[in-house]
């Protein structure tokens, strides 16, 4: 069930360059089920910024209460964003789209994870909730460089975790694609989040598998209703998905990337 | 008493509020949200012959307490809304206002006449000041004569009252007003969204992959109020006002200006339970000015002053 509510900030913490790491407690905490799932937030009260900021859930927790957010400052939404402070609250509409589907992974087999940027957050739920359903998890965590690094420890908990910087300052230089390469890593199931070109490139090097994409693009309500966030669907000029409510995980294949 | 009635042509209204067209697609998101039975109408999304994909994206921008969006009239198409949209929304007891576009004359009217049969179809809203169709939209709305030819033939075949949706982007709103009356509109709403841009400036293009976009958002909210004001008192028809109404403060100040119901639109994108909370602050509001019937207020603002302020340079 979608609910919209006044959450509390537990902590907020810069966690790299321009990254922080929000944990946020309320009742909501209680519909987020599935990762990939992500949250319309409300930076402040005020008309300006007026929309909300869509922002993917890193980390449920249910025993807390508790729900993580990472996120990077852009604009003015997530500068304002960045100063609250314990005891302060987010107005937060939730939980939005339909994320990764886990049944894809079979039990005892592995599911590759690629994460490119402020797209790797909601793949670390997505490896928590792999892994305790028996699925052996592998991650490839893409950054421009060393300073942007994030969670690389967290997902190493989880499985195999190789770091990609294109600048080459930390991890393998190059592309997340080159340490799948590289690394000859085989997978069951691909899931990945991150930016289109990075997107496009693991749907073009492995087709007709299971490879399972997190979109992202400009949203207007987040729900369905606005048609902002929209994308094509092979073959046809009319057809379409909406990436906030229909996605934003989708199969690759299943839109025009 | 239900003091927050409201009467227009073909539309008794139980309250003033309704969710713009655009902004609420066909009401089945918001439907998971709360009983769309609580709004006075329901504009739905425009409507065209063929479906429409609109626009490639990005499609929405974010302007100063306001947005820029370029959507295209994305929509499924008349048969589809037809079959599907309009049965689906008959479970609910509120009258439904389509919103109807074409990208020639023939169109409009064919899509008129099919749509205004519907049974939950209670009146047209003719879309002739979309900003972001290069056919149709807004070339119908910023000539007086085409505005009033379109509205006449509309008008010949529609089985329900025919509204008007008048763009702000056009030199003399009044004169548009008019001509659009004479030829037997039945209400007129307005405002729809201002041409307006933006550009990114790490990579100097626009941002909208369309160039342009239409504003909306609180930010319109006085340039509505000024094109109400003014053409409320040109004309006889009924206005349903429209334009960054976020609180039930704004709606009281758009029936001030001299609109007789409002629509909410970009506020839908921000708050989806904003409908629902403006109508159930609504009585609480009136009881602290003193006012029995919100349809007092219809024009409060030219009609107390008999010295109406004309506010046009």
């Amino acid at each position: 069930m979608i609910g919209r509510e006044r959450m509390t900030v537990a902590s907020q913490r810069l966690i790299a360059e321009r990254t922080y790491e929000l944990t946020l407690s309320g009742r909501l905490v209680q519909e987020m089920k599935q990762p990939g799932q992500f949250v319309h937030v409300k930076a402040a009260a005020s008309a300006d910024p007026l929309l909300r900021r869509p922002l993917s859930l890193c980390h449920i927790d249910h025993k807390q209460g508790q729900c993580t957010i990472i996120y990077r400052q852009e604009g003015k939404g997530t500068a304002l964003l960045t100063q609250k402070q314990p005891g302060d609250v987010v107005d937060v509409l939730g939980p939005l789209g339909n994320g990764f589907p886990l049944e894809a992974a079979p039990a005892g087999g592995r599911a590759l994870l690629v994460g490119g940027g402020i797209g790797v957050p909601p793949l670390y739920e997505l490896a928590k909730q792999l892994t305790k359903r028996g699925v052996e998890v592998v991650s490839v965590l893409g950054f421009q460089t060393k300073a942007a690094v994030f969670y690389e420890e967290e997902f190493a908990a989880f499985g195999e975790t190789y770091v990609a910087t294109d600048d080459g300052s930390y991890g393998t230089a190059g592309r997340v694609t080159d340490v799948i390469e590289a690394r000859s890593l085989e997978f069951d199931v691909l899931y990945a989040c991150g930016p289109k070109p990075m997107l496009r490139a693991l749907a073009e090097r492995f087709p007709n598998r299971p490879v399972y994409l997190s979109l992202e693009e400009r949203m207007g309500c987040g729900v369905g209703a606005c048609f902002a966030c929209v994308c094509h669907v092979p073959g046809s000029e009319t057809a379409y998905k909406k990436i906030c409510s229909d996605g934003p995980v989708f199969r690759a294949g299943e839109v025009v990337l | 008493m239900n003091r927050l009635a409201v009467e227009l042509p073909g539309l008794s209204l139980k309250n003033p509020i309704m969710p713009a067209s655009g902004c609420f697609g066909f009401g089945r998101e918001y439907a998971k949200f709360y009983d769309l039975s609580v709004l006075g109408a329901i504009m739905i999304k425009a409507t065209t012959k063929e479906p429409r994909f609109g626009n490639p994206t990005p499609r929405v921008a974010e302007t100063p307490a306001g947005m820029l969006n370029a959507i295209g009239l994305q929509n499924p198409g008349l048969d589809k809304v037809l079959a599907e949209e309009l049965p689906w929304l008959e479970q609910f007891d509120v009258p439904i206002i389509a919103n109807i576009a074409g990208s020639t004359v023939e169109e409009y009217v064919e899509v008129a006449e099919a749509i205004s049969k519907a049974p939950n179809v209670h009146a047209l809203e003719l879309n002739i000041s979309c900003p972001n169709v290069k056919k149709g939209g807004i070339a119908f709305g910023t000539v007086p004569d085409v505005a009033a030819e379109l509205t006449r033939l509309v008008k010949e075949v529609s089985a329900v009252p025919v509204y008007v949706k008048l763009s702000p982007n056009v030199a003399d709103i009044v004169a548009m007003a008019k001509a659009i009356e004479q030829a037997g509109a039945d209400g007129l709403t307005m405002i729809n969204t201002l041409v307006g841009m933006r550009i990114d400036i790490k990579t100097g293009r626009p941002i909208l992959a369309n160039g342009t976009g239409g504003l909306s958002g609180p930010a319109v909210k006085p340039i509505a109020i000024r094109m109400i004001y003014e053409v409320s008192q040109a004309v006889s028809i009924p206005i349903i006002g429209m334009g960054g109404i976020q609180t039930a403060e704004d709606v009281l100040e758009f029936f001030y200006a001299g609109a007789s119901a409002v629509a909410v639109g970009t506020a839908n994108f921000v708050d989806p339970f904003v409908c629902p909370t403006i109508i159930a602050e609504l009585p609480a509001l009136l009881d602290g000015l003193g006012i029995g019937r919100i349809s007092e207020c219809i024009g409060r603002s030219w009609k107390t002053g008999a010295h109406a302020v004309h506010c046009r340079a």
